[in-house]
């Protein structure tokens, strides 16, 4: 029983950290933009409830409202973001880094000027607020958190929207012939500036996803972000740069790994234990779990 | 396009790398440079007194720790407006500690040395009064300290206006004890207060006959609750004692009712939950719940009145009073009549006036302590109401003497 709720609670932690880094698989793992901004864009999303939830009375219409509102925000930032400073510094990853490192801090001073710096409150639909029985026996039952199962269904939606996108639609052929060869890309007659906004645009509205999410199981404020985006960072970088299948495996393998070890030490320890995996890991895979393949990449 | 795959990994090493130094430096340690001997003097020759305020208006602790920076001010204005202390206009600095030790320490010492404060308010965690402290000792200077704690310490230069374990953490125990709960499970932020209180928690237990079923820590600012509350509902305890503080709680508590747990089924007492947690945590997720303080919004009295009434027409009719809050407040109006019992700013005349000094607090009468520079305090059990204020429902009838080391507690010997 209670490897079975361990799991359940591993693969919740698994969808907020997938949630999370889905964006980034997309701006740092196919762009290679570092964009220390995300925890913001997370942030902002989070906040796009807060804001909606003032005109919209009732729970569950603001939640479902926010999640499109939640993408365009953010996604909008991420363009404004892109447009303003990455799109200049392509070529120097390392001073991407800082800059958004500063808007970053720039974005949480913002937040706490407008919203206060204490954190605020959402409300949640009574739906997402219980928890679902699976069965329950003489010896215990098995009850899954709702708001939790809600987070895996729309990280699993998530990443199965992103996935066709990027394989079936004209967009996503573009982003991945970009990612492979840009200056091939390039020559072939792909506007190479319009394709890295729009990848942007969707890894920055997917951060706004994230943030609506974890207004159901976290606190809201100015600094949610940066207390989330390390792991989010480390999902992508073991799952493998340029690849979605790595990041989905990685953020699911952690989550149940820091969960089945929590349970019989403490907190620190699995954290401890779960950074040991990594860093052992990255010593036998220093590319990750998958890596892309193309010849252009030597 | 030279070899992208291997600058990626670099670069993707480079950014762990990048964020580990961020969270390193944020840790270091950078304390000023410090006065050799005697001791800062407080500049008090002009006509008005400068007080430092230093409280972490950023980072994990800002939801807590701006109010009490609003109640000090709302206090340094009201002592203004009424004259001043000994003649002289109070000057407020405020300074951010930035919920980051090291930080506290830098400004303590800044706003000592550098602005030549008369006294300090401020500090909320433990660990951030714990790093200051020497500083204040090295200094001789004063500090007053307006949150409740773990109790174990004295230090000549700070005033204890917040609860020691005696007026908080053992009457809880006997509310709860009252309440015929015969088992707890401890879960708290991994610092010193809730490592301090959970130590005497257990020793009071196992004096009392009650069982402790499990103990956890997370680190501070942790969100991710799944596997404690995991924990929690399989032990089957009969309350919950919680020490967490800061965003954890928001988490927790969320998760708590997730799991179908409630305060009918297992009723969770927290120490660090004021009104203005309730407020960012969600009555949603907190009705009926237990809190241990000295003091609440609601608490009666025409002292309390006034203050609510003044706090609220300032900084807003949705903004409620705390305990932290009140003992700020309090804090500063003692330091006042300190000085003016002393007739003089100087610190070891402050604290020589210190002992027997009474002021009507908006939690009722409250008295210093002299020997031990702690508060007479009356403790109080409330419950989380559906209107996010907490009501008391159960209180030790008058002041509990300050004992920050449980001297007259058989069951604590060994603690300290």
């Amino acid at each position: 029983m209670v490897v079975l709720s361990q799991l359940f609670t591993g693969l919740s932690i698994g969808a907020v950290l997938l949630l999370i880094a889905l964006g980034l698989a997309l701006t740092f793992g196919q762009m290679n933009v570092i964009n220390m901004a995300h925890g913001e864009f997370i942030m902002a999303g989070a906040y796009t409830v807060y804001v909606l939830q003032k005109s919209i009375r009732s729970a569950g219409a603001s939640l479902l409202v926010a999640l499109p509102v939640g993408f365009l925000v953010a996604g909008a930032m991420g363009v404004l973001l892109e447009f303003l400073l990455i799109r200049h510094l392509y070529a120097r990853p390392l001073d991407t880094l800082l800059v958004t490192w500063g808007v970053a801090l720039m974005l949480q001073q913002l937040a706490r000027d407008i919203f206060g710096a204490p954190n605020v409150q959402t409300r949640a639909p009574d739906v997402l607020t219980g928890h679902v029985t699976v069965f329950s026996t003489d010896s215990g039952s098995l009850s899954l958190a709702s708001s939790r199962l809600f987070i895996l269904a729309l990280a699993v939606l998530a990443v199965i929207a992103l996935a066709l996108t990027l394989r079936l639609s004209a967009l996503g052929r573009r982003i991945r012939a970009v990612v492979q060869n840009r200056d091939l890309a390039a020559v072939s007659g792909i506007p190479t500036g319009r394709v890295d906004r729009l990848t942007f645009f969707i890894g920055s509205g997917l951060a706004g996803i994230a943030g609506v999410a974890l207004t159901l199981v976290g606190p809201i404020g100015p600094a949610m972000g940066t207390n989330i985006i390390v792991d989010a960072f480390l999902v992508v970088v073991v799952g493998g740069i340029g690849q979605l299948w790595g990041t989905v495996i990685v953020a699911f393998a952690l989550g149940v790994l820091q969960a089945m070890v929590e349970y019989s030490t403490t907190v620190s320890v699995a954290k401890v234990l779960v950074f040991l995996a990594i860093v052992a890991f990255l010593q036998w895979r220093p590319q990750g779990l998958f890596t892309v393949r193309t010849r252009s990449l030597a | 396009m030279l070899s992208l795959r291997a600058s990626r990994c670099r670069i993707a090493g480079f950014a762990v790398f990048l964020i580990a130094m961020g969270a390193l430096t944020a840790c270091g340690s950078k304390t000023g440079d410090t006065a050799s001997g005697g001791g800062a003097v407080a500049d008090t020759s002009g006509a008005t007194v400068k007080v430092g305020l230093l409280n972490s208006l950023s980072g994990t602790m800002a939801i807590s720790e701006v109010t009490v920076r609003d109640a000090l001010k709302l206090a340094v204005d009201e002592v203004n407006e009424s004259g001043g202390v000994l003649g002289k206009k109070i000057q407020a600095v405020s300074e951010d500690g930035a919920s980051d030790w090291p930080t506290f320490a830098e400004k303590a010492e800044k706003l000592i040395q550098q602005d030549r404060v008369a006294a300090v308010f401020g500090c909320w965690t433990s660990a951030s009064r714990k790093a200051v402290k020497p500083v204040f000792e090295r200094n001789k200077a004063l500090l007053f300290y307006p949150v409740q704690y773990e109790g174990l310490e004295e230090s000549p230069y700070i005033f204890y206006t917040g609860a020691t374990t005696n007026q908080q953490i053992v009457p809880a125990l006997d509310y709860l004890k009252g309440q015929q709960n015969s088992s707890l499970y401890l879960v708290g932020s991994d610092y010193v207060f809730p490592r301090t209180a959970n130590k005497i928690i257990k020793a009071y237990a196992a004096a009392n006959g009650m069982k402790i079923l499990g103990e956890d820590y997370a680190p501070l600012g942790s969100t991710e609750f799944g596997t404690i509350v995991n924990k929690v509902k399989a032990s089957g305890a009969d309350a919950v004692f919680n020490t967490l503080n800061g965003d954890s709680n928001v988490a927790f508590f969320k998760e708590y009712k997730s799991a179908g747990l409630t305060a009918a089924t297992m009723p969770v007492l927290s120490v660090s939950i004021a009104e203005e947690e309730v407020k960012s945590i969600g009555t949603q997720y907190l009705a009926d719940q237990l809190t241990a303080w000295n003091y609440y919004q609601t608490t009666a009295g025409a002292a309390n009145q006034k203050f609510v009434k003044a706090y609220k027409a300032r900084y807003g009719a949705d903004k409620p009073t705390s305990d932290p809050m009140e003992a700020a407040y309090v804090s500063i109006y003692l330091w006042k009549a300190m000085v003016e019992k002393a007739g003089s700013f100087d610190v070891a005349k402050v604290k020589a006036a210190s002992d027997g000094i009474a002021f009507d607090a908006p939690e009722g009468n409250v008295t210093v302590d002299g020997p031990s520079q702690h508060v007479y305090k009356t403790a109080r059990i409330g419950k989380v109401g559906s209107d996010g204020l907490i009501t008391e429902i159960w209180t030790s009838g008058k002041p509990v003497k300050p004992d920050p080391f449980l001297r007259g507690y058989p069951w604590a010997t060994g603690l300290s």
